[in-house]
């Protein structure tokens, strides 16, 4: 933690502990946390996240003790999870709609940080232990996906491990080797499931391990905030209790207000229909969807004529994310102040919905077109936009400090101006 | 520390039993591995080469029929003259029109070219018989039952993400990069054949 520490020690035993092992100041430390004051609503999506992912890694349990990784039973089993188990349908509704929450929510936050260059130095390893974490979050959601084994969870399992075969036009052979290995047999099957079943058990965890990191690095560097100006003095921050988590508490509420009604009401609209069918190796639905949450990047997929290219250009969408941090050649932080890129960080928002909703589509005649100038359109923001846009664009104005941002002018002095605000003229 | 200057000088007994420990280790290490990483191939009874025997005597002219073989489908189609002609039309003269210009058949060279016959049996032209798993991301072709789309070339057609295969199994249209493979097939008499 890189705040001063304010734990005092009030009593022999405290200080005991303290020499041994420092919990009881790591907690108040964390209690402490100085915030900027002027955070909005979109920075409660952190505490929402880990609300998610402690809701999946306890329903998943559960399910654990009533699922059969089998593929003669899986189908089976998850029906009688469903009809017969106590509280069942609570639990697999809540696992499988809290799935789709978990990914609204990281989508979100996600767009959260590129919109208030949350990803900026100092910030970078905060930025890239996130991506990490939404990568193995999307491993995850997709071998989950495949556990009920339905005909979307055997097709879909078997077009994204056909992805790997692409190697092949590498060096022949080599894909279709690695794909036999992921599978442990010629096709899709009982093997598979099980592996999948192991590891999507296992993989939660190394979130959870991930998560921990990400918070580390959150409190090395501390919040960054509307405004992208850091907090410079006392004024413009306030101790993360009670004040932020009161605010997440209830942004966390209404959150779970939407996952309820989900649940509750329209428990089966963000899954398909077809997955309620037994998996059948002999016939491939017309047409596979993958989840929701999967769709920009199938869009992407399907976009590119060419095996290799397409499955190059999906990992590549990712990937890309990784290296935000170097791409963006601009000082400012925030894009309030950006005039120019304001404009192109709310067509990446258009394109990526364009994508999502290109993905359920059938790749065929304008469907195709669009999708090709949307991903063209991905790339193109974060490979040439972002670096150039950083270089021409003048900034407006930035608040000396938050506190004037929030109280208005004449509440920030005491910081000499020009010593340390905007650096738009530097 | 002068000492310590003459022990970098002069590899020691000590510097020996660091090396051999350290390769010790990473050997050891790298061999714990593979059976870790081996287990996840293909199991014995995977491997045992299951063999499949097909009687063709009820598939009329026209019509197709799917068999499952190592957990994938196989298409058998009894072709009529005019798709047989139409896959016939690519010779030697015309092979460019093809993305993928290998037969794909294991029976016969590697790099023997997509025509008719190196995709089919001699003497047995009216019989395909194709793994019907699509080269792209592995989904089953439609165009085996009467009446659902063959694609343009009167083939297969994925509906996955587009891919037209002609009557010959060949890629034609689509992102698919390969042709249809073909099984290791033979004729063990006039209408049953032996996959496998």
């Amino acid at each position: 933690m890189s705040h001063q520490s304010s734990y005092r020690p009030n009593s022999g035993f405290e200080r005991w502990v303290d020499e041994r092992l420092p919990l009881i100041r790591v907690g108040v430390d964390f209690a402490t946390f100085p915030t900027p004051r002027n955070l909005n609503y979109l920075w409660t999506f952190g505490g929402i996240l880990t609300f998610c992912l402690v809701v999946q890694i306890i329903t998943g349990v559960i399910l654990a003790m009533h699922y059969v990784a089998n593929d003669r039973m899986a189908f089976d089993s998850v029906e009688s999870i469903m009809r017969d188990v106590n509280w069942g349908w609570l639990l697999r509704y809540t696992h499988a709609v809290g799935a789709s929450m978990f990914f609204l929510a990281v989508y979100i936050h996600i767009f959260r940080g590129i919109y208030y260059g949350s990803y900026k130095a100092p910030r970078e390893i905060l930025w890239m232990l996130g991506v990490l974490i939404f990568l193995l979050m999307m491993a995850t959601a997709f071998m989950g996906y495949t556990l009920p084994w339905g005909q979307m969870s055997f097709w879909g399992a078997t077009v994204i491990t056909n992805l790997f075969s692409a190697l092949d036009s590498i060096i022949p052979g080599v894909g279709t080797a690695v794909v036999e290995w992921l599978w442990g047999g010629y096709s899709v099957g009982n093997a598979t499931l099980n592996r999948f079943y192991s590891l999507h058990y296992l993989l939660p965890f190394a979130i959870a391990g991930l998560v921990v990191l990400h918070i580390w690095a959150l409190h090395v560097v501390g919040n960054n905030n509307p405004t992208g100006v850091p907090i410079k003095r006392e004024s413009d921050a306030i101790p993360f209790h009670p004040y932020m988590t009161l605010k997440d508490g209830f942004a966390l509420s209404i959150f779970a207000m939407l996952f309820a009604w989900f649940v509750f009401y329209v428990p089966n609209y963000l899954g398909h229909s077809d997955n309620y069918i037994e998996a059948n190796p002999l016939v491939t639905p017309a047409h596979i969807v993958p989840e929701w949450y999967f769709l920009p990047f199938y869009a992407i997929l399907r976009a590119i004529p060419n095996k290799l290219g397409g499955v190059i250009a999906m990992f590549a969408a990712i990937a890309v994310l990784f290296i935000l941090p170097w791409l963006d050649t601009s000082r400012v932080n925030s894009t309030k102040y950006r005039p120019i890129y304001r404009w192109f960080f709310w067509l990446l928002v258009i394109s990526s919905l364009a994508l999502g909703y290109l993905g359920s589509k059938p790749p065929e005649g304008w469907y195709v077109i669009f999708a090709r100038i949307f991903t063209a359109y991905y790339f193109l923001h974060f490979l040439v936009i972002l670096p150039i846009v950083g270089l021409i664009e003048t900034p407006r104005p930035l608040p000396r400090s938050i506190t004037e941002d929030v109280l208005g002018k004449g509440s920030g002095g005491g910081t000499p101006a020009g010593a340390a605000a905007a650096p738009e003229k530097r | 520390m002068a000492a310590h200057t003459s022990d970098m000088a002069e590899p020691n007994r000590r510097d020996f039993l660091v090396i051999a420990a350290g390769a010790f280790a990473a050997v050891g290490a790298a061999a714990a591995l593979w059976p870790a990483i081996d287990q996840m191939n293909p199991d014995a009874a995977a491997l045992a080469l299951s063999t499949t025997e097909v009687d063709l005597a009820p598939v009329a002219e026209g019509q197709s029929i799917t068999v499952l073989w190592r957990g994938k489908p196989v298409f058998i189609r009894h072709r009529t003259p005019d798709e047989i002609k139409e896959a016939q039309s690519i010779t030697e003269a015309n092979i460019g029109e093809l993305r993928d210009q290998t037969a794909e058949n294991p029976m016969i060279a590697a790099d023997a070219l997509a025509l008719d016959k190196n995709r089919t049996l001699p003497g047995k032209e009216q019989w395909i018989v194709l793994i019907g798993v699509c080269t792209h991301l592995g989904c089953i072709p439609q165009g085996q039952a009467i009446g659902s789309p063959r694609g343009d070339y009167d083939g297969w057609f994925c509906p996955c993400h587009g891919s037209h295969y002609d009557a010959a199994g060949r890629i034609r249209k689509g992102p698919a990069p390969r042709n249809l493979d073909l099984p290791t097939y033979a004729f063990i008499s006039d209408t049953k054949i032996k996959i496998g």
